[in-house]
């Protein structure tokens, strides 16, 4: 495992995404809320990318008729058969014990850090004075 | 070769005529009965002609009456030589497809005191399930809380294809007072005729009505699921009588896939949809719409993926099979168990409850 550095937290707001690739493999960073994810840009079922689907809510029922949409804005769904899966956990929705899309490590690094190393910045340049996002691939 | 003590979970007993609900109805609807000459009819449905040879086995068929009328004529063909601790009786009548609702619950109840006198109170190893005017949901759940103490009655009968589609929340007064009563829903083939039984349109022949029953029963599974009746009545269950069966994994499985896809359009079916149906539905195994031998049973067996969901079933005196060949030759003894008595069992609470007294 070896930190990269792939975008400035500048780059993606609260509910953006940014779609980079590290080491050979495209993976989806996200922005909920503040809390930075990553997610394999590959859905577990037929290989769509997973990352360019709708972010969309948990609209739950326990019975007809009692309807409540909870975690806004927390889901990705597949654009192409729509299996919705958790940006946090890349769990899916429908089968999550057994379908799952794999997930990163993120953190947010300040830029005097990333100068000391050890960290790869092949394609974002780091300066000491932006934070930065950093996935462990 | 079926084991004494299984349990027959579909037989039918067939109302000779109308006239011999007479005495059974209330008097205003006795009355009202032979005002109009309704005892001149029987009300045969569109579904089941007793003329059709699928409907009467040829040596089941009693010298005088419809197929079924006759309970001596049942006990020679079916209950003495097969020794079943119970048969569960489900009659199929006009009286479900009355346009009048009133006039349906009528003689529904006429039926259903008339099952009680001239047949459970004859023949103990008899059980039945409650006739109810389909498309009345709420007088249906009435007739459900008039029987729901004779614990003789053991389950709700409907059709598969009625007014609505089974699972709309207008039918639910009826799997409300089933679930509280402890009563399956048996959903029998056959259809009220209020639409075509192809989707498509009136077919030409009672070749295609037959074949279609088993989509019908398809639909009727569908709406129950995607409705949600399993999440708002957490203890109702469902037995499909006479569906055919081998069609159930295919539809399975596109039901799942589909819903993988769809589900935040019924968020309360928050898992697999088939797990539901191994928990929540049962099956009787006549008709077997598969070559009758074990590989075959064993085969779709292991495509539900559960050996819990078969019931036995004669399906007198209807012609599937000959002799007493209702199950394939060479099951495994402890198969045959449970698909006999196990399963049965587990199926209808208030026939547990009587075994195990």
């Amino acid at each position: 495992m070896a930190k990269h550095v792939v975008a400035t937290v500048a780059e993606i707001p609260p509910g953006g995404r940014k779609i980079v690739t590290v080491r050979g493999r495209e993976i989806g960073v996200f922005n909920l809320g503040g809390a930075f994810h990553a997610l394999i840009n590959r859905c577990p079922h037929q290989g769509a990318a997973l990352c360019t689907g709708a972010i969309v809510s948990r609209l739950e029922a326990p019975v007809p008729g009692e309807y409540r949409l909870t975690r806004p804005d927390t889901m990705i769904r597949c654009p192409w058969h729509c299996w919705e899966f958790d940006i946090a956990t890349g769990q899916s929705w429908c089968e999550p014990d057994d379908v799952k899309a794999r997930t990163y490590n993120v953190s947010v690094e300040p830029g005097e850090a990333l100068a000391k190393g050890p960290f790869t910045a092949e394609t974002v340049p780091v300066s000491v004075e932006q934070d930065y996002v950093v996935v462990e691939v | 070769m079926i084991p004494a003590g299984a349990i027959d979970c579909d037989i039918h007993p067939a109302v000779p005529s109308v006239r011999d609900l007479l005495p059974h109805l209330e008097p205003y609807w006795r009355e009202h009965v032979q005002r109009r000459g309704l005892e001149r009819d029987n009300f045969e449905t569109s579904a089941y002609p007793p003329g059709a040879p699928i409907n009467a086995r040829p040596d089941w068929k009693p010298p005088a009456g419809p197929p079924g009328g006759s309970l001596p004529a049942m006990q020679a063909h079916i209950l003495d030589p097969l020794r079943p601790a119970f048969a569960i009786c489900n009659v199929i009548h006009g009286a479900q497809m009355m346009m009048s609702e009133d006039l349906s619950l009528a003689l529904c109840r006429g039926i259903n005191n008339w099952l009680a006198a001239e047949w459970l109170d004859r023949d103990d190893r008899l059980r039945a399930s409650i006739v109810v005017p389909p498309h009345s949901p709420d007088l249906a759940a009435e007739e459900i809380e008039r029987l729901a103490g004779d614990r003789r009655f053991v389950q709700v009968l409907l059709l598969a294809m009625a007014e609505i589609p089974l699972g709309r929340r207008m039918m639910w007064p009826v799997y409300r007072a089933a679930e509280r009563h402890g009563l399956p829903i048996g959903i029998h083939a056959g259809s009220t005729y209020r639409h075509p039984l192809s989707a498509g349109g009136w077919g030409s022949t009672y070749l295609e009505d037959y074949v279609s029953f088993a989509q019908g029963h398809a639909a009727a599974l569908n709406s129950l699921l995607a409705e949600g009746v399993f999440q708002k009545f957490p203890d109702l269950r469902v037995v499909l009588i006479e569906s055919g069966v081998t069609w159930l994994p295919a539809s399975m499985w596109r039901f799942n896939k589909t819903w993988r896809g769809v589900r935040a359009e019924v968020p309360w079916l928050n898992r697999l949809p088939a797990d539901i149906v191994r928990e929540r539905v049962r099956l009787t195994a006549q008709p077997f719409d598969a070559p009758p031998d074990t590989a075959s049973l064993t085969t779709i067996l292991e495509q539900l993926g559960s050996e819990d969901m078969l019931l036995f079933a004669t399906d007198y005196p209807h012609w599937h099979y000959e002799g007493e060949a209702a199950l394939p030759a060479g099951l495994p003894a402890d198969l045959v168990r449970r698909i006999t008595l196990d399963n049965p069992l587990a199926t209808y609470p208030r026939l547990q409850q009587e075994t195990a007294r």
